[in-house]
């Protein structure tokens, strides 16, 4: 079983499925929806078959490794394979589709094309699973840059009334990424010849490479501006809100809960492990930025006047959080880290498809415009609590061990920078309760009269169902984080941090304290 | 410091305490309407089980000797990382027994009272499915066996206070209250989070056991950290000063709810997290200090708005910040407090719960009046009431033989011999106690009518003053049976230890003055409000004391005027920075580009001789460039 | 003789069709210029074929032939046909690329 091409068979699926909604007559247009969940279904059962094969802390650093020659002359090869990182991110990027596209049933307005809506969504699911699993760096390279094809056609086609700005912004915003991701690409290939000899891409043979440390430094920037225009860091974000709130409430899911983790994901897989003397050197600045962007987004956030862009923010807040981890290199912190990613994708994905069900039947993005619609629709309004709370990392739901893990592990690290950190727990209450005061409590006024229903049984079932999933991971993080953390301590050796192991000797702790 | 045995037999079911009132919760909230019929019947139930469970383990506990009491339930590992492990075990020693058995049985009782005080509300299965959360999370909170899992019970505390408060969703005022509860909450918890790293930090463990064998040996500086971050967490919880302003705001919930968030959950947790953390306060003389002086300004802050308030609710609730600073206080003095603050926190809960049954029990007669000025002479309509609530009046404010005079009075004892400021300012807040408490039962229950036109008072159902009446019973016992033989004392020393108070002045004397200042308080009382006519509207003529004590002592100016004003413009900046400084550089570049394409387009002039010239250039221009780089 | 003297000869013959390219308003003499250029240039290449005594020059040779071939064929067809709408042969008359 173990030796199944299962990453290969996971992203074929969904592709397999938009090649049948592809040839679907223009009469039975409306069934590309069920192509696309039946797919999408699939996806998911191969990946959770896939998921039971995994072995733990096995021997071997990358599993389920699958390999095609593709061009010899450049040491390019179609290679697959995941750590428990990539698994687990795999596993978010199957989990997550279902429930979206669940929700967003009937989110093409009359006149759009059902068929190219679902069969999009379906080839970004294909290209994300293959940019967590690809191994080799060229395959990585291709894979973020054709993300953006689909994203791109999803935002311009079927947003709201600023999508083509939004999308040609997002767009030209991920390309300059992506062009210097791809000069830093081909420096790397570079200094793999001189040091191997001939040059390769293969990730395995290029991450126990020791490029000079000025090289590396230049590669990582390279890099790491990509990533952290994807991810998105402070100052690199402003795109995001205007993605987000432009793309119908699906896209916006799809861009902040899946292809957003993949610029964090690449710093853990690139940034640290070719890059370890760069990481180094840049970690303190980039932990900086984080902080900036953990309280900059979450005040930005409070002061939004739009749901979907009050969202966004909290995402770039979350961000911060999950980016700050990554480069505290301890232990605790980058597991948090990893883990805060999947809470967060499904976190902001109910908060996203909840904000979108609403923005549905009041026709309005303005905060302003709702009042009340716990009196009109208490499970709406409940479902809008329930996502929130999860967005503010209450304990029982996914983000709390992810965002504590964090707090408690950067600690270790920049124990200034965790303080000022926890600000983010206040502003976070702030942010989500008084949307939620302006939105469900108080009488129905504005557009919650009139038409403005209760959710359908489609929709409660995709929230209840991602509901469920933050619960289960709140409850038992260990399911993901014991798969996470034999990858982390491998990527904290690589990167040579020093190891801070708390200390229970006196005379140690009175160190630390007199180093502070 | 006692061991802790692995729970078996009856103690593996520890978990179920927490286990049914969170699956009366789960179903309540999750089923929807299908049990509105019997929902509030099945809420009720899982807190009696939970309660008869307690007993159960209390009984068992009894049977055994004191330092073999404690024991540990494992459930499963939560988080581990490295030596970063959280397990999900419940701790149960003598104080979390104490706890149980309050938060259960004084719990309760109030579920009992809301199905009468919530019969006819289209929310009251909702309603008692959030009840039942809060008890859960409080129980959690009490039973954890780390600071990691501790902090879960205490969030689920201040969402289910956020949802109770909010609970009249509909009502205007109702959101903003319940936001600022949780956000004021949320203050405090950066404290737990940091108090959590720092021990992390230094000590490698979040556990008690951990953590307190480690504290004796650590530095001052860190353990003076931690005590101080654990203090913020307090404060926030347990609504002391300088977090003390959601209290008020907290009564927009229905009365049940005040009932449970001040006797049995909620504000007590701050006292049980520093007696908890007693190894802790004990190493850092300072953090103790803090302690102290945050309770001694809340008693008196506490006293003196509670007794300006109009609003019965909100004079009760300022009479609990006051007792919760009285337990502050207790538990800043250290070995010779905790087991007073526990044993004034205990009858607390059950003259407080009795109080404010009794004002819910008011309000349903008076069709959800709360002003006073409105009430009197129901004396005479209300007898149940007025005697339960009058029983709880007299134990508050410490009238041998009641409740609050065996337990206050060991508190101020115990403050005198530490230092004769914090006794005197603990005298003054019993006279104040005397003044504001003598204020609303006069302006309640005695004295002239002043009803309005349209309402006619009743007594409650049996339903509603059955646990009224088991909450006086409460009152008038607990503070004897618990003080009797040192009862309470014996009984918690293993865990928080226990020096008698040694003070200057002698116990019998300080108990004089005490009494007398209470006298003066009632007498000052009976003058004001009894002797001489209420107006039926607040008068706007009046002291700079008491036009303060109306706004709270101006907490809300403050927060508003240094963190709400300065936030809103800070934010408001924010965003216009956002917009156009950072994604203006952003649409700049874009536009700088746009405009540099526009200038280039107009070489293309369209002859396609002057395209060819170009060409022709080019390539000459490469040939000589050729040249010139082969010489 | 001399090689170097036909690369003159093709040097002079790619001028003249340079000139011509560039003076010449008339579509259809600018086109003769363009073929007299690919005509010089295939005259050098089959020089250069004789001077290096491989035949990888003549080769090329044919190549350019084919595609002036097929040049022609498409632009004359591309001339005629706006000849047939304008009523002129003049280049700079056709500027419709100018914005």
């Amino acid at each position: 079983m173990k030796n199944l091409p299962w990453l290969l068979i996971a992203g074929l699926v969904p592709l397999a499925g938009t090649v049948l909604i592809a040839v679907l007559p223009r009469k039975f247009e409306f069934r590309a929806r069920w192509i696309a969940l039946a797919s999408s279904l699939v996806t998911l059962g191969v990946v959770i078959a896939m998921a039971t094969q995994f072995s733990v802390g096995g021997t071997q650093k990358f599993q389920f490794v699958t390999s095609y020659k593709w061009i010899p002359a450049f040491g390019v090869n179609f290679t697959l394979g995941v750590d428990g990182v990539g698994l687990v991110l795999v596993c978010l990027a199957a989990c997550l589709v279902p429930f979206v596209l669940l929700a967003s049933w009937r989110d093409v307005q009359p006149g759009g094309s059902v068929k190219s809506y679902f069969g999009l969504m379906l080839v970004l699911q294909t290209v994300v699973i293959w940019v967590f699993s690809a191994l080799d760096v060229f395959l990585f390279y291709l894979l973020f840059e054709a993300m953006l094809i689909p994203a791109y056609l999803l935002i311009g086609r079927f947003g709201g009334a600023q999508r083509s700005y939004a999308a040609t912004k997002f767009l030209l915003y991920s390309l300059f990424g992506g062009l210097v991701m791809l000069a830093a690409l081909i420096g790397l290939y570079v200094a793999s010849q001189t040091l191997l000899g001939s040059g390769t891409f293969d990730f395995q043979t290029l991450s126990s490479l020791q490029i000079n440390s000025g090289l590396q430094n230049l590669l990582f920037l390279g890099f790491f501006l990509a990533f952290a225009i994807k991810a998105p860091l402070w100052p690199l974000h402003t795109w995001l809100p205007d993605a987000a709130a432009e793309a119908t409430p699906g896209t916006a899911v799809l861009l902040v809960a899946l292809m957003d983790k993949v610029g964090t994901f690449g710093m853990i897989r690139y940034c640290l492990q070719l890059f370890p003397d760069a990481s180094r050197t840049f970690a303190f600045t980039i932990s900086i930025l984080a902080i900036i962007s953990i309280i900059y987004g979450a005040l930005v956030a409070i002061g939004q006047t739009d749901i979907m862009r009050l969202i966004s923010y909290t995402s770039v807040s979350h961000f911060g959080f999950i980016i700050l981890g990554i480069f505290a290199f301890t232990n605790q912190s980058q597991t948090g880290s990893v883990f805060y990613m999947v809470a967060h994708g499904f976190s902001t994905a109910a908060l996203f498809l909840v904000a979108g069900m609403m923005i549905a039947r009041g026709k309005s993005r303005n905060i302003a415009d709702y009042s009340g619609v716990f009196k009109v629709a208490p499970l709406l309004a409940g479902f809008v609590l329930i996502a929130g709370l999860s967005g503010l990392a209450l304990p029982g739901l996914a983000s709390f061990p992810g965002e504590f893990l964090v707090l408690v592990g950067s600690y270790l690290r920049y124990p200034a920078l965790a303080i000022i950190a926890t600000v983010a727990i206040v502003l976070s209450a702030v942010y989500i309760l008084w949307l939620y005061q302006r939105v469900a409590t108080g009488s129905p006024r504005g557009v919650v009269v009139g038409t403005f229903g209760e959710i359908r049984r489609r929709e409660v079932l995709a929230l209840s169902s991602i509901v469920a999933l933050m619960i289960g991971l709140g409850v038992y993080p260990q399911v993901l984080t014991r798969v996470i953390e034999p990858t982390v301590k491998t990527t904290i050796t690589r990167v040579g941090a020093v190891e801070l192991a708390p200390t229970q000797i006196k005379d140690q702790v009175d160190k630390q304290v007199s180093k502070k | 410091m006692e061991t802790i045995a692995a729970a078996s037999g009856i103690t593996s079911l520890t978990w179920l305490l927490i286990a049914l009132p969170v699956a009366g919760a789960l179903i309540l909230l999750g089923s929807g309407r299908r049990t509105n019929a019997f929902g509030h019947l099945l809420g009720v139930a899982t807190i009696a089980g939970s309660f008869v469970v307690a007993v159960l383990l209390w009984l068992n506990m009894l049977g055994k000797s004191s330092d073999q009491r404690a024991t540990r339930d494992f459930l499963f590992t939560w988080m581990s990382l490295g030596r970063f492990k959280v397990d999900v075990a419940l701790q149960l020693d003598q104080l979390s027994m104490a706890f149980v058995l309050l938060i259960t049985g004084v719990g309760l009782l109030i579920h009992i009272y809301a199905v009468g005080y919530m019969h006819g509300d289209d929310g009251r299965r909702r309603f008692f499915g959030y009840l039942n959360l809060f008890v859960a999370s409080m129980l959690l909170l009490v039973l954890a066996d780390s600071f990691a899992l501790l902090y879960v019970g205490w969030e689920g505390v201040g969402l289910a206070s956020y949802l109770l408060i909010g609970y009249y969703q509909t009502r205007e005022s109702a959101g903003p209250a319940a936001k600022k509860a949780f956000v004021v909450n949320r203050v405090g918890d950066i404290g737990m989070s940091v108090a959590i790293m720092v021990m992390f930090a230094a000590f490698g463990t979040v556990t008690f056991q951990g953590v307190f064998a480690a504290a004796p040996s650590a530095s001052t500086g860190i353990v003076t950290a931690i005590g101080f971050a654990l203090l913020l967490a307090a404060c926030g919880k347990s609504a002391q000063f300088p977090l003390q302003s959601w209290l008020l705001d907290a009564m927009e919930g229905p009365t049940p709810v005040s009932a449970l968030i001040h006797a049995a959950t909620m504000v007590t947790a701050g006292v049980y997290l520093i007696a908890r953390s007693n190894p802790i306060f004990e190493v850092a003389p300072n953090a103790q200090m803090g302690v102290i002086v945050v309770g001694v300004i809340t008693l008196l802050a506490g006293g003196i708005i509670a007794s300006a308030k109009d609003d019965i609710k909100k004079a009760l609730a300022g009479s609990t910040m006051s007792a919760i600073g009285f337990m502050m206080l207790a538990v800043g003095l250290g070995k010779s407090g905790y087991v007073y603050a526990i044993a004034f926190l205990l009858a607390h809960g059950f003259f407080k719960a009795g109080l404010f049954l009794g004002a819910g029990s008011v309000m349903h007669g008076m069709n959800d009046q709360v002003n006073m000025r409105r009430f009197g002479a129901l004396r005479s309509v209300m007898a149940i009431t007025t005697l339960t609530f009058g029983l709880g009046y007299l134990a508050i404010i410490g009238i041998p033989p009641l409740a609050g005079y065996f337990t206050k009075d060991v508190i101020i004892e115990s403050a005198m011999a530490r230092n004769p400021i914090i006794g005197t300012a603990a005298v003054i807040g019993a006279g104040l106690t005397a003044f504001y408490m003598s204020r609303i039962f006069f302006m309640t229950f005695i004295g002239p009518k002043r009803w309005t036109q349209d309402v006619h008072p009743h007594e409650s159902p049996v339903v509603m003053t059955a646990p009224m009446v088991i909450l006086a019973i409460g009152s008038v016992a607990s503070g004897y049976l618990l003080m009797r033989n040192q009862t309470l004392q014996r009984w918690l020393e293993p865990v928080t230890g226990f020096t008698e108070p040694d003070g200057a002045l002698r116990p019998l004397v300080l108990t004089g003055i005490t009494l007398a200042v209470v006298a003066l308080g009632i007498i000052a009382a009976v003058v004001l409000f009894l002797r001489r006519p209420i107006p039926e509207t607040a008068p706007s003529k009046v002291s700079v004391l008491v036009s303060a004590a109306r706004r709270d002592l101006y907490g809300d100016a403050f927060n508003e005027a240094v963190f709400m004003r300065p936030g809103q413009w800070l934010t408001r900046s924010l965003v216009w920075v956002d917009n156009r400084v950072i994604d203006g550089a952003v649409n700049g570049v874009a536009a700088g580009l746009g405009g540099l394409s526009a200038r280039v387009r107009r070489t293309q002039t369209g002859y396609t001789r002057s395209y060819s010239l170009v060409m022709l250039s080019g390539a000459l221009l490469v040939i000589v460039l050729l040249w010139i780089v082969r010489l | 003789m001399n090689p170097m003297n036909y690369i003159y000869l093709s040097a002079a013959l790619f001028a003249i069709g340079a000139f011509g390219v560039l003076f010449r308003r008339n579509a259809i003499v600018v086109f003769m210029c363009i073929e007299l250029m690919l005509n010089a240039a295939n005259l050098a290449f089959v020089v250069f074929a004789r001077i290096n005594g491989t035949l990888d020059g003549q080769v090329v040779a044919f190549f350019v032939m084919v595609v002036a071939a097929a040049e022609v064929v498409i632009g004359l067809a591309i001339i005629m046909a706006i000849f047939a709408t304008r009523r002129s042969a003049s280049i700079d008359e056709a500027n419709l690329l100018r914005s």
